[in-house]
């Protein structure tokens, strides 16, 4: 353990010496203490509204973490594309000398060689979200859970419209994400009435849930409920239902958490009743934990995968950050 | 003269060809609403794309229209909000809205033009770099998030999207008195033939006193005004800008001029095509969501398939 405990000077100090020398380990346990730790925390650039929330819940925690422990510093860097990710690496690693990784990997492949890297030289290393493609490397790994987010949603659509209707499902891009959480949902639905009239791509944003959602309603004369799995999606959902007025044939179940959905639901909109959590501040969960690990004796080696809660209108307070930009 | 006749019907068959099979593919697609729904959509990247005409025939090019629109749709909704506790007439916020949006449509094309005419950066790179600074900006200014219009501001703005005359959303009225000043612009005036001219040759245009860089500047400025147009009636559809907004708009309206029949290397530019080659590309996407025919995973070949099938049909009816 106290292998990444230890400042890396200490530490290339202790391969010349045979490993083991009980005096050393306590000289690296007392320079622990004195010296700053430093975190790298290393995630995608805010270019859509989730990564958005993220960066900002990663800023918060930084700023609050770094406030309760004067010994620990945190560096927060953010990539526009994987290559450029691997390059934060390299720079967490040879610059700012960290002793300990935060990463949401922009994709898991081209990631996982850079992180295993970070990890030879004795980085403890905590991933989130999306995992690497090799098993072993991480130490903490912290995610949300997409194929319950979305059978949690298929679920309540099922429930609601007492397991028969008519619904339409708006999906994001076809990726690894996408598929999980829209296979979560149809499984949910296996079996009962409920009838999928058809799923489109919307890109996890506004503008495509809008033309896609102005499609199904001239297509479909009786649809029942809509799917729309992201919140930005929902938002151009909302906007074509109320421009064809059939706001009161049906309901919409986005997904995220995004203030101004939950906003509608805490309010109570019949449009929007509920939303499906699936929470950019996971990446607090993942920053508090592994400063624990420096501040602590707390074992926190392990998965955590977070769940993907109903918010309905009794419990959205919980869940509404008016500040954040998500 | 009859083989120019030909080479221009060419993106009105495709269209026709197009609609027809919409019309086989779903009972809906011919509905009122559906539609007014294609005209209206249509009418964003038709409207840069007009602008875009005018580039492309003087030779240039402009890669920045797409984060041009998210900037200009950031600041105008930033402008709104903020003018909120200033003035009490929301109509009169919007009217200011509407001329900043203008200005900074104007100005952002200029810069464009005398990157490309003074600083003599080829068009391609200066606008490439000005596609990732308006980009950054809008990201930035959103906080990466999105940038929401006060919602009382926006109840009353969205009648300009949403709201009807004759039975045409007023997106589509614009689109279309916008390709008549077009049309008249480039083949009725002075300035119009000179950008036939500086596109097909623009050595000779300079020893025919033709002012090159003033009307390249001017191209350039119109595609920023157009752009500010098309944002005009873009933010009160959804009253929010994000870094997202206008994703890949530079591409869509480049494809739609191409239908459209003008020259990519400049030289010939056609309005009408334009506007057939904004329909086109609506159309594809409306069709493939009025079915499911085609494997949600086969959208972008479908559609790549029919921008090139719809040029050969022009291109190979010469």
């Amino acid at each position: 353990m106290s292998q990444f405990l230890a400042p890396r000077p200490v530490q290339r100090l202790a391969k010349f010496v045979a490993a083991g020398t009980a005096a050393l380990c306590l000289t690296a346990a007392l320079t622990a203490t004195l010296q700053a730790q430093t975190i790298g925390v290393s995630i995608p650039a805010a270019t859509h509204g989730w990564a958005g929330g993220l960066n900002f819940h990663a800023e918060q925690t930084k700023a609050r973490l770094e406030a309760a422990n004067p010994g620990l510093k945190v560096v927060l860097v953010t990539a526009n594309s994987a290559s450029e990710q691997a390059n934060d690496l390299e720079d967490l690693v040879a610059i700012h000398r960290m002793d300990a990784l935060v990463i949401l990997p922009f994709e898991s492949a081209p990631l996982t060689g850079p992180v295993a890297n970070a990890k030879r030289r004795g980085v403890f290393v905590t991933v989130v979200d999306r995992g690497l493609s090799e098993p072993g490397i991480q130490d903490v790994y912290v995610a949300g859970n997409n194929a319950e987010m979305g059978r949690v949603s298929g679920e309540y659509i099922r429930q609601r419209l007492n397991d028969s209707g008519k619904i339409v499902v708006l999906r994001g891009m076809p990726t690894v994400i996408d598929e999980q959480r829209f296979d979560g949902f149809m499984s949910a639905l296996e079996g009962g009435g409920v009838d999928v009239l058809d799923d489109q791509y919307a890109n996890w944003n506004r503008d495509d849930g809008f033309t896609v959602m102005q499609d199904f309603l001239s297509r479909f004369p009786e649809i029942d409920a809509v799917w729309a799995q992201d919140d930005d999606i929902a938002i151009g959902v909302i906007q074509a239902v109320r421009q064809a007025r059939r706001q009161d044939e049906l309901f919409i179940v986005g997904g995220g958490g995004m203030k101004d959905i939950v906003k509608r639901v805490m309010d109570g909109d019949r449009l929007t009743p509920v939303d499906v959590l699936y929470p950019p501040s996971m990446i607090s969960t993942a920053m508090e934990l592994t400063a624990l690990k420096f501040v602590s004796d707390t074992p926190i080696e392990g998965e955590y995968i977070l769940g993907s809660p109903l918010i309905t209108q009794d419990n959205a307070e919980e869940y509404y950050f008016p500040d954040s930009p998500f | 003269m009859n083989k120019l006749d030909l080479k221009a019907a060419g993106p009105f068959i495709a269209l026709i060809a197009i609609f027809v099979i919409g019309v086989f593919v779903n009972e809906a697609f011919l509905s009122a609403g559906n539609l007014s729904n294609i005209l209206a959509r249509s009418s964003f990247i038709g409207i840069v794309a007009i602008g875009a005409t005018f580039v492309i025939t003087t030779g240039g090019i402009d890669l920045s229209v797409g984060s041009m629109a998210a900037f200009i749709s950031g600041c105008m909704i930033l402008l709104m909000n903020g003018l909120m506790e200033t003035f009490d007439s929301l109509v009169l916020i919007i009217f200011l809205a509407i001329l900043a949006s203008a200005a900074i449509g104007a100005l952002a094309g200029l810069v464009n033009g005398l990157l490309t005419t003074k600083a003599k950066i080829e068009a391609f790179i200066v606008t490439l770099g000005t596609m990732g600074i308006y980009r950054s900006l809008v990201t930035y200014m959103a906080d990466g998030g999105t940038l929401s219009l006060n919602f009382t501001l926006g109840d009353v703005y969205s009648e300009v999207y949403y709201g009807t005359l004759l039975g045409l959303p007023y997106p589509v009225w614009v689109f279309l008195a916008v390709a008549i000043l077009g049309y008249v612009l480039l083949n009725m005036t002075v300035f119009g033939r000179h950008c036939f001219a500086v596109g097909s040759n623009e050595s000779v245009a300079r020893y025919s006193a033709i002012n090159v860089d003033r009307v390249k500047t001017a191209t350039y400025i119109l595609q920023g005004l157009c752009v500010s147009i098309a944002t005009i009636i873009y933010v009160p559809r959804l009253g929010s800008a994000s870094g997202q907004t206008g994703i890949l708009w530079e591409l869509e309206a480049i494809a739609a001029v191409i239908i459209g029949g003008t020259m990519l290397k400049g030289g010939y530019g056609r309005i009408w095509g334009t506007v057939v080659g904004a329909l086109i590309l609506t159309l594809i996407g409306n069709i493939l969501n009025l079915t499911d025919a085609v494997s949600n995973y086969l959208n972008g070949a479908v559609q790549g398939a029919i921008v090139i099938v719809a040029v050969y049909l022009q291109r190979g009816r010469r």
